[in-house]
């Protein structure tokens, strides 16, 4: 461990300007960590060439007094962002190899402001997972561990990687993206921020796609602050993905003002579910508290449909996926499996390339579009997303912010849960009815639980006002004081 | 609702993925819980409501049909797992 790999995002790029470190040092420090830390598998792929090639720049740039917003910040890049001739997976083997000819928009965004790129982190197949096991080169270690118990803990998913990676300290921050939970689980399971931003703020150009009209990548940081900053440099409007919104970036940063006097914070009366830890209802009051102490006014809403979110979901992103996923047929790119046609060539290809669960949701996507049931199953669920959308637009009438937990647990042993889908799916209860209607949410870690693992609070905001999202997470993060760190630290064992 | 294993088998020829006889039976199980569960939906009222297709409250954008593009061939076949003189490879469709 290295003092450098303990500071924060903003605090990095404030030093470098101070010319208190170089771009050089904070880069190798990070170099090391990355290496130290591979017990945990959080990196698919490490690019310390190109990382230390990208720190030079920085130093030259910071000696012309030239700095860009994140001019020599080491950052982790989920491994669902195509980096130009850096292998790109998205946690398949039917992507094994596969170097892209170009370079994702928010990636191409973070470099453009002198971001530098460490690796690559892993994550689950394509996305499609709550832990990180359905990931085809092997589960990733959450760096904490339950008190008195030494079993591995899964770091949550689908951007598990990207968590342990920062929560271990081989990153200042990391990129991850999110279609049902997937920034703000992990990061509640891993202790650190993960916002998922309003639907169309990021691109999704050059991301792997596995529900389109769900996806949105975001920041994973070890603060709020963090998060607003790297937010700026990932967001803007891009011309090559058609539902990227056209609109103005706020300054997030210049948000973190302290100040929610007056803010009216929702609590949704329908997620107190059944069979919730009384640890994480306790949490969620305590919430509520600091938020009452700092001036906010907590009032009750009704979010309806809260219970039809996951099996709507469970229609939709399949559905979605299976028509994304059709792409992956052994011709153009990634794996190909010999068949004595083309059909059994691509049948083979498929069959071996794909995962248990990528499979199964291909299948049940395929089934619901398919003619017959495509009304009663697809159209249906579209419906009660509309319906989803509604409540929030009624909840948003009464209030600017609500306060959620994360998650309906902490992170579970490598193990546990995986033999049923659906239980796995319950994790992401309160996570996915925030991409059914396109808004921001921010997951920031507020406690521990009894056996000692970060439990995060969410705050969810209306589109586009991910100013207010983080002005109230962080009032949740100084409130909370969260300064537990996980048990494993890259390099300090 | 209940799949079968020919409903399986047909499922998974449309997706072109191949699923073995052992596999039909163990997917059959796994599709049917998953798909009752997703039926709880039928207990929600949605006569009149429109289906939402996008959470982007916005129209289409449109731009000059015109080439932006191109002239990148190899870059594109790179990472063709056949290719044979600047196209990619398959196996034999026409006889």
């Amino acid at each position: 461990m290295s003092e450098l790999t303990e500071l924060g995002l903003a605090e990095a790029r404030d030093g470098l300007r101070a010319k208190k470190f170089s771009a050089r040092e904070m880069t190798q420090a990070h170099i090391v960590s990355v290496a130290a830390a591979r017990s945990l598998n959080a990196y698919l792929c490490e690019t310390p060439e190109q990382a230390l090639a990208m720190a030079a720049e920085s130093d030259a740039r910071l000696a012309r007094g030239e700095a860009r917003p994140l001019e020599g910040l080491p950052l982790a890049i989920k491994d669902l962002f195509c980096t130009e001739n850096v292998p790109t997976t998205a946690g398949s083997r039917i992507l094994e190899g596969f170097k892209p000819p170009y370079e994702s928009t928010v990636t191409a965004n973070l470099w453009r402001d002198g971001a530098v790129m460490l690796g690559k982190t892993n994550l689950d197949e394509f996305a499609m997972g709550s832990s990180n096991i359905t990931s085809a080169y092997g589960q990733v270690e959450n760096p904490w561990r339950r008190r008195g118990d030494n079993r591995p803990l899964v770091p949550g998913g689908s951007s598990g990687g990207s968590a342990a990676a920062v929560a271990a300290r081989t990153a200042l921050a990391a990129t991850g993206t999110d279609t049902g939970g997937s920034i703000r689980q992990p990061a509640s399971f891993c202790g650190i921020v993960g916002l998922k931003p309003t639907y169309g703020r990021c691109s999704r150009w050059g991301i792997v796609a596995f529900a389109s009209s769900l996806d949105q990548a975001g920041p994973m940081t070890r603060s709020v602050r963090d998060a607003a900053v790297m937010l700026k440099s990932m967001s803007g409007h891009d011309p090559k993905d058609s539902t990227s919104a056209p609109v103005p970036v706020p300054d997030f940063e210049a948000a973190l003002t302290g100040d929610i006097r007056g803010l009216k914070v929702g609590i949704p009366r329908e997620y107190r579910i059944d069979g919730m830890p009384a640890e994480i209802e306790a949490l969620w009051q305590r919430g509520i508290g600091w938020l009452k102490s700092a001036g906010a006014v907590p009032v009750e809403v009704s979010l309806k449909m809260t219970k039809y979110a996951l099996p709507a979901y469970y229609i939709i992103a399949p559905a979605e996926a299976s028509s994304n996923l059709a792409r992956y047929d052994g011709v153009r790119f990634g794996l190909r499996v010999q068949g004595d046609s083309l059909d059994a060539m691509y049948e083979a290809t498929r069959a071996q390339g794909f995962g248990a669960e990528v499979r199964r949701r291909i299948l049940i996507g395929t089934y619901v579009l398919s003619a017959g049931y495509y009304d009663a199953y697809y159209l249906k669920a579209q419906r009660v997303r509309t319906l989803i959308a509604r409540d929030f637009d009624e909840a948003f009438k009464s209030c600017d912010v609500l306060l959620t937990p994360t998650a309906p647990s902490a992170a579970f042993a490598i193990g546990e849960k995986s033999d049923d889908p659906i239980a796995m799916y319950l994790n992401d209860v309160f996570t996915v009815t925030v991409n059914l209607a396109g808004l921001p949410g921010i997951s920031v870690p507020a406690g521990l639980s009894s056996d000692g693992l970060p439990l995060g609070l969410q705050v969810i905001g209306r589109a586009f006002d991910e100013e207010t999202v983080l002005r109230a997470g962080e009032v949740i993060e100084r409130a909370a004081q969260f300064t537990a760190k996980p048990q494993f630290i890259a390099g300090s064992a | 609702m209940a799949l079968d294993k020919a409903t399986v088998a047909r499922i998974a020829s449309l997706a072109r993925i191949k699923v073995t006889e052992e596999e039909q039976t163990r997917l059959a199980g796994e599709l049917s819980q998953i798909l009752t569960w997703i039926e709880q939906l039928d207990e929600v009222e949605t006569s009149g409501v429109e289906p939402m297709t996008s959470v982007a409250h916005m129209k289409m954008p449109m731009r000059e049909d015109v080439v932006s593009d191109g002239n990148i061939r190899d870059k594109l076949l790179a990472n063709a797992p056949q290719q044979a003189r600047g196209f990619f490879a398959v196996p034999k469709v026409v006889e």
